[in-house]
């Protein structure tokens, strides 16, 4: 082990070969104890996997996008299917329908519906376009995202969205969820069990 | 008689036959089976070609072909195991192709010990067999406003019932070591949309299994090949299937999927979410919309009842609109958590009938009527639509799918 | 990105999963969270990775023998109708539904013929039951026989059959005074004529037309068969296409030649329609191997003729030492029962075995005490413990017990 001043990268270097080392040691603890099955994963594994962004952010990662920046990323690789305004009922309309929920012809967009952005982040990246999941990148991510809230009127034009102010985003629809209040209907039947 | 030439004539005229499937539909059967050998043996054996028994697929598409529902055909189903080529399934991507040797289980999060396991060490660690139905939560949701759908199979079909294996949750959360303050496990798919669901730590604690076998052999890939959840009376969503991570945490994700999609609009604006138990439901299986009864005499009504509450106790059966109810027959033994078949002998006198099914499970709770649903929740709630199923049987035999 | 390419992806991937064994070699994707799956089947299969299979046994022509159920690679109870075993003497006979018939006759008041949507329409029944050949296990008379839990008791199967009650049909039909057997037998090649007696018949013997929920396959009976709880096999007349009553039993070739127990004296015992309570053992069984020392998951099946199961024992040690094990609930009367004791394997030579005992008090035998009485010609009905040794390396094989 080099004793003297070392560089941060080497520093890391010199860390993540201890922690190897120690892994290898002692295997057993990364298993199933009673069982021993199952080996420990590695941080790229969880990271390549760990894509579920909770409401407080946990889990962005590094990037960047504003509603200016997205619009070309919407215009060709969303609009085929969602149109161009967002509109276009084929799969799921996108924007419009605030102020709908309590009456007869409900619509539940972005806007209108959804409590948080962070899950509106999370389902683009994971699993758009439809037919290419995961294919944008968080920058586009990022910008998609915006450009969807700024159609929708919640964020503006620049507004830039990443890892700190995207969880901030209050919806519009943030308060409209209540409890499961079930059993609500049931009743004793009149003749007595037989 | 050359005993090579009449082997080769068995093999050639019937096995081919019996063997072939529908590719050779058109195949009669012989006159007299008893006087011409039979078919050959197959190591993984098929229906045979005179049973036509599918399920529905959406045409067109509902949205895409990746994307929606196939239902089971409840109308010609019989006891309680849904044959595994027929149980209903519902995706957002496709059913997702998968290799089980590459497969991998990973459990992190909130733990002292995260593991990553492959199928086989799952399927070496205890193992527990239930026959537990699914349902998806948005079954029957065609049928709030009116009479829409016009058969049991697309009314009802989005349920099914089987023996499922595999290991309880609660031992590998035991043996990652769950941390304090942890609250919630994320369970998710390895398809091409994930279908994130939280979980509360007290149910995953309890009967959830992860499952890698289904009627005795490995699940189907429909239906979620090689591992899944199992939730025992929860909405058929929360059953993520190609189950490939399980993080504990302390709070709910709030995918899409819980949050936005498997909420319930009720009529001031507000939306319930996680909903996540199946209330007791019934329905008649025959006879049901589509079907036509061949004239005035006996026949058996029969259906299927169950509960995410436990087991059914009772159904009742009406066949004029409800205004009169008798005790029908249950299966025995009676399951929790699964499918229960009863039925009734009825004598049918020829004129116009509506029969109906009403079911209470152990708790007391009887299934409703749809206007007492509509009443408390409105018509746009979409999922949960648990009421009572109405028939109507024409004189001339037809059957309707009616609200009264 | 022109969605008429996405679409026709989606279905390119599709096929490869749907397939079946012709496509085995084309490989799953690496990601599968990165492409959009398959299609939406009507009919479903299984996964073309999943390669369990019935093993058939040829008796004297390719008509005549079986197929085998790889128990060994089966999880609970319910054994899935493509694995479902069978036997046959004239092959799988090729039935249209709309044209049979089940004719019952003989001392009825009112002898009928039934189609198979009129037998439909009766009050049914759903039960799930197991089936066994009352030669399943012969070949493990003299000394280990066969390799596999497959070969040993692969012909035992469990499935919830649907069908009308037989009494209801006999009920209907009128049965005179003096009779006292029915003789069932089937459309195929050779009849399988069998003769029941009249108590058993007015019990719980179903006319199916179910088998896990949907119609019989072609191997176990499509469209009819007779289902007999908890007795041999083959009184279970698949291809049903006649019931005589009569006063006597008819002794056909099946029941008096063929499924006769040679006793060593010479004498030989017919008409042994129980199925007597009997286990195995399915993992770790003859031809598996286990990884290295460790924790297992002893399991297997246990099953009676005569009700339910009561306890199931396990022992590591060629029978001196017996554990009880843990079953599935709930336990089903005349279904196969699974059961599991976890294991710490030390690594050392062991042998496994599991003895059950059902409701009657009934414990299942060992070889030695069977052989005892029966001798080694009887041929039907073995039920002994069985016995599977774990070598030091892993390998599991077929050996008789001490005891």
């Amino acid at each position: 082990m080099v004793a003297s001043r070392t560089s941060m990268s080497s520093r890391l270097a010199l860390a993540a070969a201890l922690v190897a080392l120690v892994a290898a040691a002692w295997p057993a603890a990364a298993q199933l104890p009673t069982y021993g099955l199952g080996r420990a994963p590695t941080a790229e594994e969880i990271k390549a996997w760990d894509l579920t962004i909770p409401p407080d952010g946990q889990g962005l990662p590094p990037g960047r996008g504003t509603a200016a920046l997205g619009k070309p990323v919407y215009v060709q690789r969303c609009a085929i299917c969602h149109g161009e305004t967002g509109t276009d009922p084929k799969y799921f309309v996108l924007v419009g329908g605030r102020g709908t929920l309590n009456t007869d012809k409900p619509l539940k967009t972005i806007g209108s519906y959804w409590p948080y952005a962070t899950t509106l982040w999370s389902y683009v990246r994971r699993t758009q376009p439809f037919d290419e999941p995961g294919s944008l990148t968080p920058d586009e991510v990022y910008a998609v995202t915006a450009y969807l809230l700024h159609l929708n009127g919640i964020v503006k034009e620049d507004d830039v969205l990443d890892a700190t102010t995207l969880p901030r985003i209050q919806m519009p629809n943030r308060d409209g969820f209540v409890p499961d209040a079930r059993p609500d209907v049931g009743r004793r039947p009149k003749t007595p069990p037989r | 008689m050359n005993r090579r030439r009449f082997l080769k004539r068995g093999v050639a005229a019937l096995g081919a036959t019996v063997a072939a499937g529908s590719a050779h539909a058109q195949a009669p059967a012989p006159d007299d089976p008893s006087k011409v050998l039979g078919g050959p043996k197959r190591p993984y054996g098929e229906r045979s070609r005179f049973e036509r028994a599918a399920r529905g697929v959406p045409q067109p598409a509902t949205k895409t072909d990746e994307w929606g529902p196939s239902v089971t055909p409840l109308g010609e189903s019989m006891g309680i195991i849904t044959p595994s080529s027929l149980h209903f399934e519902v995706h957002r991507g496709g059913v997702a192709d998968i290799d089980p040797k590459k497969h991998r289980l990973l459990i992190h999060g909130m733990v002292d010990r995260p593991v990553i396991l492959t199928v086989d060490d799952v399927k070496r660690l205890p193992s527990v067999s239930r026959i537990y139905f699914i349902e998806c939560a948005g079954n029957t949701l065609t049928e709030w406003e009116g009479p829409d759908a016009p058969t049991v199979d697309w009314t009802h079909g989005l349920t099914s019932c089987s023996e499922w294996a595999g290991v309880p949750l609660a031992l590998l959360l035991r043996e990652v070591g769950v941390r304090k303050g942890a609250s919630w496990i994320v369970a998710e798919g390895a398809d091409a949309t994930g279908n994130e669901r939280s979980i509360p730590l007290a149910k995953a604690m309890t009967d959830i299994l992860v499952a890698y076998g289904q009627n005795g052999e490995a699940i189907r890939p429909e239906n979620g090949y090689p591992l899944r959840l199992i939730v025992p009376g929860w909405e058929g969503n929360v059953s993520v299937k190609w189950l490939r991570r399980l993080t504990v945490t302390d709070r709910p994700y709030m995918s899409r999927i819980e949050s936005v999609d498997h909420t319930s609009l009720m009529p001031d604006g507000k939306a319930r979410r996680f909903m996540f138990v199946m209330e007791a439901k019934s329905v008649i299986t025959f006879p049901s919309g589509g079907q036509r009864v061949s004239g005035p005499g006996f026949y058996e009504i029969t259906g299927l009842a169950w509960s995410g509450r436990g087991r059914i106790r009772r159904v009742e059966v009406s066949t004029d609109a409800g205004k009169t109810w008798r005790d029908a027959t249950l299966q025995q033994p009676v399951l929790p958590f699964a499918h229960s078949r009863f039925g009734l002998p009825w004598r049918w006198d020829g004129r116009e009938a509506v029969l109906q099914s009403r079911c209470t499970d152990e708790t007391g709770y009887v299934q409703p009527t749809l206007r007492e649903l509509v009443k408390v929740r409105g018509v746009n709630s979409k999922f949960h639509l648990n009421a009572i199923q109405s028939w109507k049987v024409d004189a001339d035999g037809r059957v309707k799918n009616v609200h009264v | 990105m022109n969605r008429r390419r996405f679409l026709k992806r989606g279905i390119v991937v599709g096929m490869s999963l749907g397939t079946g064994a012709a496509h085995a070699q084309s490989a799953a994707p690496d990601d599968p969270s990165k492409v959009l799956g398959g299609p939406k089947r009507p009919y479903g299969q299984r996964s073309r990775f999943e390669t369990s299979a019935r093993k058939a046994f040829r008796g004297k022509t390719d008509e005549h023998g079986g197929s085998m159920t790889p128990l060994g690679d089966l999880h609970g109870i319910i054994t899935p109708s493509e694995l479902h075993f069978e036997v046959q003497r004239g092959g799988v006979p090729d039935i249209d539904p709309q044209k049979h018939r089940l004719l019952i006759h003989g001392l009825v008041d009112r002898p009928v013929i039934l189609s198979i949507d009129e037998i439909k329409r009766l009050p049914s029944v759903s039960r799930i039951y197991f089936l066994e050949c009352s030669g399943n296990t012969q070949s493990e008379w003299r000394a280990p026989g066969l390799p596999t839990v497959q070969g040993t008791h692969g012909l035992t199967s469990c499935t919830e059959w649907t069908g009308v009650s037989l009494a209801l049909l006999l009920r209907e039909a009128g049965v005179r005074a003096r009779a006292s057997w029915i003789i069932a037998e089937g459309a195929d090649a050779t009849g399988n004529e069998r003769s029941i007696p009249i108590a058993k018949a007015m019990d719980d013997v179903l006319i199916a037309y179910g088998q896990n929920g949907e119609a019989l396959r072609p191997e176990n009976g499509y469209p009819l068969r007779l289902f007999v709880p908890g007795w041999e096999g083959n009184v279970n007349v698949k291809w049903l296409r006649r019931l005589t009553v009569v006063d006597r039993p008819y002794m056909t070739r099946m029941e008096t030649v063929e499924h006769a127990g040679l006793m060593p004296d010479g004498k030989a015992r017919r008409l042994m329609f129980v199925m007597d309570a009997k286990s195995v053992i399915t993992f770790p069984s003859g031809g598996q191997r286990l990884r290295g020392p460790g924790l297992y998951e002893i399991t297997g099946l246990a099953w009676t003729g005569r009700g339910r199961i009561r306890r199931v024992d396990v022992s590591t040690d060629r029978g001196h030492a017996w554990r009880r094990a843990t079953l599935q609930e709930p336990v089903l009367p005349l279904a196969h029962v699974r059961f599991s004791l976890p294991w710490r394997w030390d690594g050392r030579e062991a042998v496994l075995q599991s003895r059950c005992v059902d409701e009657t008090g009934y414990e299942q035998p060992t070889l030695r005490d069977l052989v005892k009485v029966r001798g080694v010609n009887s041929t039907f009905h073995l039920n002994a413990i069985q016995s599977w040794k774990v070598a030091a390396d892993g390998a599991v094989s077929n050996a008789h017990g001490a005891a």
